[in-house]
């Protein structure tokens, strides 16, 4: 059995394109051609080459001595808050808009959250001289001001999501509808694992480059290629996604999961999908997702705005449902604590997401020769007022 | 037969309506539906209301979230429709997202829809084949029609694809974009809906979406079999309540 996207563009019940007909045409371009012009040479060498020359990859695989001297086990971080604008979102959007260039796309729009995969969109467009417009919730405009001021000095225009919740979900809406009314010139630069075939397995194929240098990484510093454990925090799935994406069908590593609890998974301030949600459809994807009895979705909580998302992506439902991956889901409190003694162990500020994955040492024991590689998904900079109000700094 | 496919075979060009279950007022629901078929319209959508409507502009959302506010769901919509059939014979016709439906079990919705007679679904967001491949039985086990859209986008061999599916007319959107989001008709229209009328498609073809009045109604109707009206009536009955809806329809016929 595979954990992989089948040809239908499903992850074992998971997947598809749930799509309304008008998006149909945009999809289905891009379902016919994303795999190929992926393999074409001259796209893996721009794609590699700015990987390298201008994210600044391969992000460093550290061995991280008084963090596993303390849980005693050996824990490796890999670094993906070096790459440069702070976080693993600029591998996808690198990819994309080299996509979008190859499709004679000339306009591209993007849904945001906490404003990092706004700021790495904003960042690919300036880069390749194209427009962009980035879709935000009116609340998350209003808390994450930093990142809107970033994206909008990059030369994106913001334009706040004022239906529903006004948050992620309702920001990723209106990137649809925006995309419904331009279905020529337009390319949809998703910022997850989510949204419809063939979305999901693009954006962890651009992620995948993550566990492919742990592999390379580990044969150097370890003599074996395979970690016991991985682990990583999961909004959609991308930083998940691309960490697990070469061991996915390699049972011998072992796969952990971590979710956002909020103020705990029972407390109806959550946003802890696997445990809370049932399967529907989300974003033209069949996948889990916290809904009403009735099938209303529903609006998810957490400390973190990059975990603040009803669903998941469906490669994460597959493994969710298979048992291939354990799922832990980690509260406000315990990922703050988890992030403050990293800054103090490790002298590492990461992000309040990448803080939900470090709080496992907490939660599970790892004996001491186990190899346990984290993906430290971000850096905290856009999170140091949310630190500051917590720890009342 | 159906009443949608009996309705087709009539010699008019028809006019159907889609409201929202539930707008204004929780109760207005089966009082939309009596007015607008005294005022002389041909179908009705009734709405059934999404959190996150993707294809909805403005109106038609707002109108959902209201909807759900008034408290609105799967269940109280068929309890306010079982009595429908005494009163209203028009076809009626439930358009909603595909997550709800999934959510109360397709065959359970199936079930309930023909139970109360409701002739046919709209499901913007189920895909043609997944609906052939999953559903098409069970859909055509309770007697109901399933609608499926295209629009100027659409490939001439996926439009026979989904004529070939179809068991009543297609919805055929006049123009890529949300419900609500144009106004009127261009050149662009005009020559999608010559395009399509000379496909000379099995199924008849109902154009929804930028229709708002008389001129409107017309253009679309020249080639087409009927005219799909949404947010314009939303609008109306923002305003006006169920009271004068034969007023708005007289300034489309
Ligand atoms: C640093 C960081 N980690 C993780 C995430 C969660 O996204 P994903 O689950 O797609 O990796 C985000 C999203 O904004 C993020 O900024």
């Amino acid at each position: 059995m595979s954990y992989n996207v089948n040809e239908k563009g499903y992850y074992g019940e998971f997947g598809g394109a749930y799509i309304p007909e008008m998006l149909y045409p945009n999809v289905e371009e891009l379902r016919q051609n994303y795999l190929k012009i992926m393999a074409e040479p001259s796209f893996q060498e721009e794609f590699n080459a700015l990987l390298k020359d201008y994210v600044g990859r391969p992000s460093p695989l550290y061995l991280a001595k008084r963090l596993s001297e303390k849980y005693n086990t050996k824990i490796y971080l890999k670094r993906e808050d070096l790459n440069h604008t702070g976080a693993h979102k600029i591998n996808n959007t690198i990819g994309q808009i080299l996509m979008a260039k190859r499709l004679g796309k000339n306009r591209i729009i993007a849904e945001t959250g906490a404003g990092q995969h706004g700021v790495a969109t904003a960042t690919v467009c300036a880069l390749m001289g194209i427009e962009c417009i980035v879709y935000m919730g009116e609340i998350d405009i209003a808390r994450q001001a930093p990142n809107v001021a970033r994206m909008k000095m990059l030369g994106a225009k913001v334009v706040p999501a004022l239906s529903g919740s006004r948050t992620l979900k309702d920001a990723t809406n209106e990137a649809i509808r925006d995309w419904i009314n331009n279905p020529v010139d337009t390319h949809y630069i998703i910022g997850s694992v989510v949204g419809p075939h063939p979305y999901p397995d693009m954006v962890a194929k651009f992620q995948a480059v993550v566990s492919e240098e742990i592999k390379s990484q580990l044969l150097e510093k370890e003599g074996t290629e395979n970690p016991d454990y991985l682990i990583a925090c999961v909004g959609g799935g991308s930083n998940a996604a691309g960490t697990y994406y070469h061991y996915l069908d390699n049972e011998d590593v072992n796969i952990i999961a971590v979710e956002a609890a909020g103020k705990g998974v029972d407390s109806g301030e959550s946003a802890a999908t696997s445990v809370l949600g049932k399967e529907g459809i989300i974003h033209g994807s069949k996948t889990l997702l916290m809904q009403t009895k009735d099938g209303q979705i529903t609006e998810p909580y957490s400390i973190s705005a990059g975990l603040d998302y009803p669903g998941v992506g469906p490669m994460h439902a597959n493994l969710y449902k298979t048992g291939r991956a354990e799922f832990i889901a980690i509260t406000d409190d315990e990922a703050m604590t988890s992030g403050l003694e990293l800054c103090q162990l490790e002298g590492i500020i990461p992000a309040i997401e990448t803080s939900h994955a470090l709080a496992v040492f907490e939660h599970k024991k790892f004996k001491p020769d186990d190899i346990v590689v984290v993906n430290l998904s971000g850096r905290g900079d856009k999170d140091l007022q949310n630190y500051i109000d917590y720890f009342k700094l | 037969m159906n009443r949608i496919n009996q309705k087709l075979k009539e010699d008019k060009k028809l006019l159907s309506i889609y409201f929202t279950a539930g707008y204004p007022n929780i109760e207005d629901t089966v009082p939309v539906i009596k007015n607008l078929e005294k005022s002389g319209v041909d179908m009705i959508e009734i709405g059934l209301p999404f959190s996150d409507p993707l294809a909805d502009g403005p109106t038609i959302q707002a109108s959902s979230t209201q909807a759900l506010k008034n408290g609105m769901t799967s269940d109280i919509l068929f309890e306010q429709l079982k009595d429908i059939r005494q009163s209203v014979s028009i076809p009626l016709i439930i358009m909603g997202y595909f997550n709800p439906m999934l959510q109360y079990g397709v065959e359970a919705f199936c079930k309930k829809c023909s139970d109360v007679g409701v002739d046919g679904l709209i499901i913007p967001d189920l895909p043609v084949d997944v609906y052939n491949s999953e559903y098409k039985e069970t859909f055509e086990k309770y007697g109901l029609i399933n609608v499926f859209l295209i629009t100027p986008q659409t490939s001439d061999e996926r439009i026979h694809y989904i004529d070939s599916v179809s068991d009543g007319f297609i919805y055929m959107v006049s123009s890529a974009s949300t419900t609500g989001a144009k106004v009127g008709f261009g050149n662009e229209q005009t020559e999608y809906f010559e395009r399509i009328a000379n496909m000379n498609l099995n199924s008849p073809q109902i154009v929804g979406f930028g229709i708002s009045n008389n001129d409107t109604f017309l253009q679309a109707t020249e080639y087409a079999k009927g005219a799909i009206i949404g947010s314009a009536f939303i609008k109306h009955l923002t305003t006006n309540g169920v009271n004068s809806i034969d007023k708005f329809v007289d300034t489309i016929l």
